[in-house]
């Protein structure tokens, strides 16, 4: 799971307000190299939820992300690698999402969430 | 400028709307205008398309799977006297450039629903001397290739009506078609094949009416062995794929053979996403909006596969009271899933893409028709954010096909929609055993053996219950 989809998830558990952002829980992260796509990333900025990836991040080991953006940061080369790296580039292979409310766990395994939920939590 | 257009003859709705499609994607504020030639069927693959340049014409035919070839018109004619007339009166200018003394060029001979004799071309190739050709000719390499399409008689076997008259039209070639990537992506030799993967024509299409391009995000909640994701891939874009069935998305048959294998295979690179989601409580964090620029997908309708969501004994409704799962098998609770309507799964897919796509983005998916004996008109699912921009049928059968619904958004998503939303979806929920039925009739319609089949004697009769040309591979 890269981080642009952790970006994008909540816990949608009946009863719970507030499922954003799902904490991580990492057992194994692993790297995976990307084509770099500047269009995209500026396609995506303004639609991500910038401190939810800062701290997803850093969970994950990577730090480089300033604490806080602005869309003129798109000009800067450096700015834009960094974004791409955390965006795309940082995989949870193993380990879960937890419910900020609940503490619900949503396993994540071979890279896949499974944001399934069970019978009495529809 | 006028263009003569020749199309494939095969899946005959789909072939303007994906040139359309292919039109808006290069050039947005261009409406695309046609025009049959004298006398010919709709059907018919030969079509004239008023373009503003050639350089868009090229791009079209260069991405497009359902068009062979278009070409600039020099003339037109019952016979080679007419054809000479007109390509004489056709403007110097543009003729001119393409007959100068040092390039190389190339003539094809070709006619629709027949197959010429080499002596048969050689004949009409000798009628052309009338051009001022100064060039030589190369067959393998040409800088300029000229194509002589002389119809006279279609022959039988493609179902069009016979032809009036004949026409014969000679034109330079522009550019021809992106078909190679139907041979390049074919399932058979694909690794990882689901049951309804869908084939790489079709998913070619659907890309291109979704307009996929480089740098656009791309999304199947239903992406299965991620058939369709390929396709966008294979045009550039990012995507992103759901299924409710962790076993496909997950595991597949093995750490070779998954749908990242798919995309490896092909040298694609793989989905940004690939997640275990449900379509009818999809997990997106409630502030994501106008995050997609495509939707598509081939929605589970109950006839090859039918649909999951969550919840499963729930529905049973005052059989069971809903299952609590107990504390200490919370962990591998492996939850249990009911059956999906149809109705319900479509009303899914409509909001979320209201509420997900871009302004402007498109919403492809395949809705299933059964064929009436009357001509009673079937009612497309709608949503007050979306146009409908096409609808392509693809008959499976006699009694039942599929539409390519192609839809694009034209109003925001606001508050009153999720309130109607979710009205409806209650409204379904309370109602799931009727939307059940519904789907089991589909069912029932495509599969339960013919009555009318066994009564009545020959197959004309059915061909006049759904008067439409089916070529042999239509």
């Amino acid at each position: 799971m890269r981080l642009i989809t952790h970006n994008m998830l909540s816990s949608n558990i009946k009863g719970v307000s507030n499922g954003f952002p799902l904490r991580i829980e990492a057992a194994k992260v692993v790297e995976k190299a990307v084509d770099f796509n500047p269009d995209f990333l500026k396609n995506m900025f303004s639609k991500i939820e910038w401190n939810a990836l800062v701290e997803a991040s850093r969970t994950l080991g990577y730090s480089d992300l300033p604490e806080n953006s602005d869309p003129s940061m798109l000009d800067s080369d450096a700015f834009l690698r960094s974004f791409h790296h955390a965006l795309l580039e940082l995989h949870l292979e193993e380990g879960a999402l937890v419910c900020p409310e609940t503490g619900r766990k949503f396993p994540v395994s071979k890279g896949i969430p499974n944001m399934l939920l069970h019978e009495d939590e529809v | 400028m006028w263009y003569l257009c020749v199309f494939y003859h095969r899946l005959l709705e789909f072939r303007k709307p994906e040139f359309e499609s292919l039109a808006g994607l290069f050039d947005d504020d261009y409406t695309v205008e046609w025009r049959l030639p004298d006398g010919y069927h709709p059907d018919s693959p030969f079509h004239f398309v008023n373009l503003p340049s050639e350089e868009l014409a090229r791009s079209i035919a260069n991405r497009s799977i359902l068009l062979k070839g278009i070409y600039e018109l020099w003339g037109e004619g019952c016979n080679f006297e007419e054809l000479e007339e007109a390509i004489s009166k056709y403007p110097e200018d543009r003729k001119l450039p393409y007959l100068s003394h040092g390039s190389t060029f190339k003539i094809t001979v070709d006619s629709f629903g027949k197959v010429f004799s080499s002596h048969e071309q050689s004949d009409r190739l000798q009628k052309l001397s009338f051009i001022p050709f100064k060039g030589r000719v190369n067959l393998r390499n040409p800088d300029h290739k000229f194509c002589l399409i002389d119809n006279n008689d279609y022959g039988s076997g493609n179902g069009l009506p016979p032809i009036v008259e004949r026409r014969i039209f000679f034109g330079r070639e522009i550019a021809t078609s992106h078909r190679k990537v139907v041979r390049k992506y074919q399932l058979k030799s694909r690794k990882y094949l689901g049951p309804t993967a869908m084939d790489a024509e079709m998913a070619f299409l659907m890309a291109n009416q979704a307009q996929v391009k480089s740098g656009k995000l791309v999304y199947d909640p239903f992406v299965g062995t991620g058939s369709i994701l390929i396709s966008a891939a294979h045009f550039g874009a990012t995507t992103m794929g759901a299924d409710i069935d962790i076993r496909v998305v997950r595991d597949g048959r093995g750490p070779d053979c998954n749908v990242w294998s798919n995309f490896e295979q092909y040298g694609l690179p793989p989905p940004v996403a690939l997640l275990r989601a449900d379509n009818n409580l999809p997990p997106w964090r409630s502030g994501l909006k106008e995050v997609l620029d495509a939707i598509i997908c081939d929605p589970p309708y109950g006839v090859r596969a039918g649909g999951r969501k969550s919840g499963g004994r729930k529905l049973l409704k005052g059989t069971v009271d809903p299952y609590t799962v107990p504390e200490e098998k919370r962990r591998d609770h492996i939850p249990s899933t009911a059956p999906y309507s149809l109705a319900e799964c479509v009303h899914d897919l409509l909001d979320v893409a209201g509420r997900m796509l871009v302004m402007g983005g498109r919403l492809v998916y395949f809705y299933p028709v059964v064929a009436k004996d009357e001509e009673e008109a079937v009612v497309f699912p709608c949503h007050p954010c979306f146009e409908v921009i096409a609808k392509c049928e693809q008959i499976l059968s006699y009694r039942y096909s599929r539409v390519l619904v192609t839809m694009v958004k034209v109003r925001a998503y606001r508050e009153e929609m999720e309130i109607a939303g979710r009205m409806k979806r209650l409204d379904l929920k309370e109602n799931h055993l009727k939307w059940m039925e519904e789907a089991g009739s589909l069912h029932s319609a495509v599969f339960s053996p013919d009555m009318q089949a066994t009564t009545t004697p020959a197959g004309d009769e059915k061909c006049s219950q759904k008067p439409k040309y089916r070529g042999k591979y239509v």
